[in-house]
């Protein structure tokens, strides 16, 4: 059997609305997936620096306060400047369609707008993390 | 409108077989859970009692509502919260919103100025003017009410750990306008306890931030006397996700907490209880909405009385603002949120609101466009001026069905707020992530049932269309940090610098001591200290605070 996946759970920013991020850290955790919390507040460098120590092959960041287009970015660079362009990053939150697709150009694997199911994250994080 | 006209008949609603929910799934529960019977009648009232349970409206215990002629008399409050970008960008919106026939208003600030940074501190970056209108200075107070006098239009803010800062930069702005304080009438949110349990846009860790809430409450008996100092409020809980019998419960026993602060500071109950207002979450099941509404009256009516032994009338009434709810509206068919907005304000006013916000339809993508917030005003007036519900009282008060339910609420409520009694109040709770638990565990029960279909969302899990609608998105201007961080520059230069620095350290002896910090706030807000200086002196005498995260 291999490892389980393991996903860091992210809440940049101000914004203290986390009812999605702790949603989706318990949907992956009951999907079999070993999940790290980080808890409100971090910055891109906490994000990138706890990704590096927990060893993750995932990030999902949840924000939804429209910080996105400062934020994620300053996430990509950072995880390219410490060679953990192999990390998978998906982002979740209120992100408008041309927003996502600036993201994704960035580099970002996957964005989930309000609606989307547990299942299809689910599903989506496990088919990008190579067995 | 012929534009709008053209985008409806574009959304074909059409719903394939398989999205067609099948008649079991149909609600046998309340949204919240409760289970609900096929058929109710005057046996499941076997235990009521109208004495006791009900009384007349404007009569204790206050469940038919806290007037005698409620609508008739006077209506709600149509108070639309609204704030974003600059103040000058939302000082416009005001002034809209007033010649819309809006009656009052209610200030949104962006998250810098909620967690108490100035627009130009590196943690801003990003998120200036997003979320809501960005204050950091009196000058950009003056600025937000530039036009309006705040003698005559009452004013809420949504503020809460730095509360008593924008208080005093209001309270300042009002005495520059040369309005009386004793007659200024409005709400600061400054509900601290929920920020933890829900919403946690805290700074200071509970205690100290107790102390600064009591400060208001008091400073606010004594000068603002038509002032409501705090807006205690079970929004935010509902929003987390909890059930409707934990928003109501936590948020009363949130009440309970405050009023034991305001006691222990030596105010008598009668003095400040009467200013205490509330605000509850209007949510999708309609009744089980109205059924809290009317068991928050009576409890808060029979709290006050015994527990606390209040006499004055006023002080037993329990006041509320409404608020349709957020977190039920969809990114998908957007249109559809106008109606569910629709019902959840029939609810708030048939359950007897003070004052109500409806949401706008594009609530999942943005701050509301004008276009949309107008069709939000636009439907509590409809329901005022059209439905008719608000010729008499109380009008669904005797159905056995909602007196049934009221009396349910009630006593499940009061099995929580005596579970928090005998864990030592509400702060010993919090530190044991009580509500915290509680109310996450609702939210993920929900969404699984969701996801397995036995909860349907229209237009979500079922009745889907192959084709959306684009709407109208309110774009913030990406320039507002840039013009903030201008202006905080040029005021930096050009103040009493030597004042602010005096008033800053004045402050700081009056939060390590024991007096009220209010006098020393408004001394620092008037010498134009900023948002962001002012809360770093109280963070360096009362700390900051993290959670024990939670998942």
């Amino acid at each position: 059997m291999s490892p389980p996946i393991r996903v860091l759970v992210a809440k940049p920013g101000l914004d203290g609305h986390d009812r999605g991020a702790k949603i989706i850290a318990r949907a992956l955790r009951d999907a079999g997936m070993e999940v790290i919390y980080t808890g409100l507040r971090q910055t891109p460098e906490m994000i990138v620096n706890a990704a590096l120590q927990e060893d993750v092959q995932v990030i999902g960041l949840s924000i939804l306060s429209g910080a996105h287009n400062a934020i994620v970015p300053r996430v990509m660079d950072l995880l390219r400047e410490k060679e953990l362009t192999n990390v998978k990053v998906i982002v979740g939150g209120i992100i408008p369609d041309e927003d996502a697709a600036d993201l994704k150009r960035q580099g970002v694997a996957a964005v989930f707008q309000p609606g989307a199911s547990l299942e299809e994250i689910v599903d989506f994080v496990r088919s990008s993390v190579p067995a | 409108m012929d534009g709008d006209a053209a985008r409806y008949t574009g959304c074909r609603m059409k719903a394939p077989a398989s999205t067609v929910p099948p008649r079991a799934k149909r609600p046998l529960t309340t949204i919240s859970g409760v289970p609900v019977e096929p058929l109710y009648t005057s046996e499941h009232l076997a235990d009521f009692d109208p004495a006791r349970d009900l009384g007349e409206p404007g009569g204790f215990p206050y469940t038919r509502g806290i007037h005698e002629t409620m609508y008739r008399g006077k209506l709600w409050t149509m108070r639309q919260f609204s704030g974003f970008a600059t103040p000058e960008e939302t000082n416009r919106r005001y002034h809209y919103l007033l010649e819309q026939g809006q009656t009052g208003l209610s200030v949104a600030f962006d998250l810098p100025t909620l967690m108490g940074y100035d627009a130009d501190h590196a943690l801003s970056e990003g998120e200036v003017g997003k979320c809501g209108v960005s204050i950091s200075s009196l000058e950009d107070m003056e600025t937000l009410f530039r036009g309006i006098p705040l003698g005559d239009v009452t004013v809420s803010m949504t503020i809460n750990s730095p509360a008593a800062v924008l208080w005093a930069m209001y309270l300042a702005v009002a005495e520059k306008q040369g309005a009386d304080w004793a007659r200024l009438s409005g709400t600061i949110q400054n509900d601290i306890l929920k920020e933890y349990i829900a919403q946690k846009e805290y700074i200071f860790p509970p205690r100290p931030s107790m102390r600064l809430v009591t400060d208001t409450i008091e400073f606010s008996a004594c000068r603002t006397p038509r002032f409501n100092p705090i807006s205690i409020s079970g929004y935010h809980i509902r929003e987390a996700g909890s059930t409707a019998v934990q928003e109501l419960a936590f948020t009363l026993r949130d009440g309970i907490e405050y009023v034991d602060w305001a006691l222990e500071r030596g105010l008598t109950v009668d003095e400040f209880a009467p200013r205490l207002s509330f605000f509850f979450n209007a949510h999708n099941d309609f009744f089980e909405e109205i059924a809290k509404y009317r068991a928050a009256r009576k409890i808060w009516a029979y709290v006050m009385r015994e527990r606390f032994g209040a006499k004055d009338e006023r002080s037993m009434k329990l006041r509320f603002h409404a608020q349709t709810a957020g977190c039920s509206l969809t990114w998908q068919q957007p249109y559809n949120n106008i109606v569910r907005t629709t019902i959840q304000a029939l609810a708030a006013v048939l359950g007897g609101c003070q004052s109500l916000h409806t949401n706008s339809l594009d609530e999942a993508y943005a701050l509301p466009s004008e276009h949309a917030v107008t069709i939000a005003l636009r439907t509590q007036q409809v329901i005022a001026y059209e439905s008719g519900v608000t010729a008499a009282a109380d009008p669904l008060g005797g159905s056995y069905f909602l007196e049934r339910l009221t009396l349910d609420t009630e006593r499940a409520a009061g099995d929580y707020i005596r579970c928090i009694d005998e864990m030592g109040g509400m702060i010993a709770a919090i530190e044991q992530n009580f509500p915290q638990r509680e109310i996450a565990n609702a939210s993920y029960e929900y969404q699984k049932a969701v996801e397995a279909g036995g909860k349907i969302i229209v237009g979500v899990n079922a009745f889907q269309s192959d084709h959306e609608d684009a709407i109208e998105i309110l774009q913030i201007d990406q320039l507002a940090q840039e013009h903030q961080a201008g202006k905080l520059a040029a005021l930096r230069a050009t103040r009493d610098n030597g004042r602010v620095r005096a008033s800053l350290d004045a402050l700081r002896r009056a939060a390590e001591g024991t007096e009220n910090t209010m006098p020393f706030i408004l001394d620092a807000v008037r010498a134009y200290a900023t948002l962001g200086e002012i809360c770093d002196a109280l963070r360096e005498v009362f700390g900051s605070y993290q959670e024990t995260s939670l998942v």
